[in-house]
């Protein structure tokens, strides 16, 4: 058992399991998003957008679509940072990086979650 | 003639590795790249490599063969030609990822702890009958495709996922040992080996490339035992 304390779900599994729950939803939410897109043609107005996005079921959607790019790219991006920054590929320096990446990630995940929330429900 | 390109590194001797060319007569057979390393070897005895039966069972002579890991005694000089790399010259490195003792021999200490760390022993907290433990046919047909890994590395050293985290991700080799116990209906420390298998890097570093399968000697397919494992903690966990 290799622990770790910075991972989403404190768990391999868990982590796996919300790689794949939320890649499903990020497809569905751009199959439909798309399907809405095609129909609508080239002669979309502002007002039609506002209105598709406006429906709870769109906002429900939509929120739940913005979770699974939060969660999918925190996982993606701490695998990377667990791959390549680390102290067998760049020494002592490793730890630092990996920590200011992982910091960095954070604050700019956490800041789209927020303002995906704010548009959304504002 | 035979060009070869080898990979040499002497610690003792040299500041860094080299490719050593040379060429080989092979009299026109298609001899097994382990043959062309002994004639090589009779005309220089530093050349360093593993080997012991040459005839794939020991695992010891596995390197890299033209850009594909492989068992040099198993694998004919036509058949390393034709992955494409080197044209009609025999390219032979060290496994990858793993450090170079010397020539094609490399330490293989992070590859045996990973394995060691799966604990590849039979566990059984019942009393031991006056017999042996039975498997029904159906039973030890699980173990078929498991048990017939080598630990030659080849699998665990194509593994990106192992190059980078060779103390933390267990590998495929290690894997699918793990499953050939898992998976045997004699141990009883299925949840203790699952619970140690529970975190970010002993499986979930696997994203299923199948670099395993492609270049594994005995045909097995790691990827294939490291999804049971992943079948066994969600359904323990779900």
């Amino acid at each position: 058992m290799v622990s770790s304390v910075t991972n989403l779900g404190r768990s391999g599994l868990s982590d796996w399991l919300i790689q794949r729950v939320s890649g499903v939803v990020l497809l569905a939410y751009m199959l439909v998003v798309g399907f809405y897109l095609v129909c609508s043609g080239s002669e979309i107005t502002y007002a039609q957008w506002s209105a598709y996005f406006d429906s709870t079921f769109m906002r429900v959607f939509s929120t739940a679509a913005v979770l699974s790019i939060v969660g999918h790219a925190w996982i993606g991006l701490w695998s990377v940072s667990t791959d390549y920054l680390t102290e067998r590929m760049m020494g002592g320096r490793g730890t630092l990086l990996r920590l200011a990446f992982q910091a960095a990630s954070a604050v700019v995940l956490f800041t789209y979650l927020v303002w995906g929330i704010q548009i959304l429900w504002s | 003639m035979l060009k070869v390109s080898l990979y040499r590194y002497n610690p003792e001797t040299d500041q860094e590795p080299y490719m050593q060319e040379v060429e080989l007569d092979t009299g026109g057979k298609d001899l097994m790249v382990l043959d062309v390393l002994e004639l090589l070897k009779g005309s220089d005895p530093s050349l360093a490599y593993r080997r012991s039966c040459r005839e794939g069972v020991c695992g010891s002579d596995g390197m890299n063969i033209n850009g594909k890991n492989g068992l040099a005694c198993i694998t004919p000089i036509s058949e390393a030609l034709k992955n494409g790399k080197g044209g009609n010259k025999l390219v032979l490195r060290p496994l990858p990822g793993l450090p170079v003792i010397r020539d094609l021999v490399i330490d293989m200490s992070l590859f045996y702890k990973q394995y060691e760390k799966i604990k590849p022993f039979l566990q059984n907290d019942t009393p031991a009958p006056a017999i042996e433990r039975l498997q029904s046919p159906e039973e030890r047909e699980k173990l078929d495709g498991l048990y017939e890994c080598i630990l030659c590395a080849c699998c665990s050293t194509a593994c990106p996922s192992f190059w980078w985290n060779p103390d933390r991700f267990i590998g495929p080799s290690g894997l699918l040992q793990a499953y050939r116990f898992l998976a045997d209906s004699r141990d009883t420390a299925t949840e203790e080996r699952l619970s140690d298998l529970d975190d970010p890097f002993s499986v979930f570093r696997c994203h299923g490339i199948q670099n395993c399968v492609n270049v594994c000697p005995k045909g097995l397919n790691p990827t294939k035992a490291i999804g049971h494992i992943r079948n066994m903690l969600l359904s323990r966990a779900t």
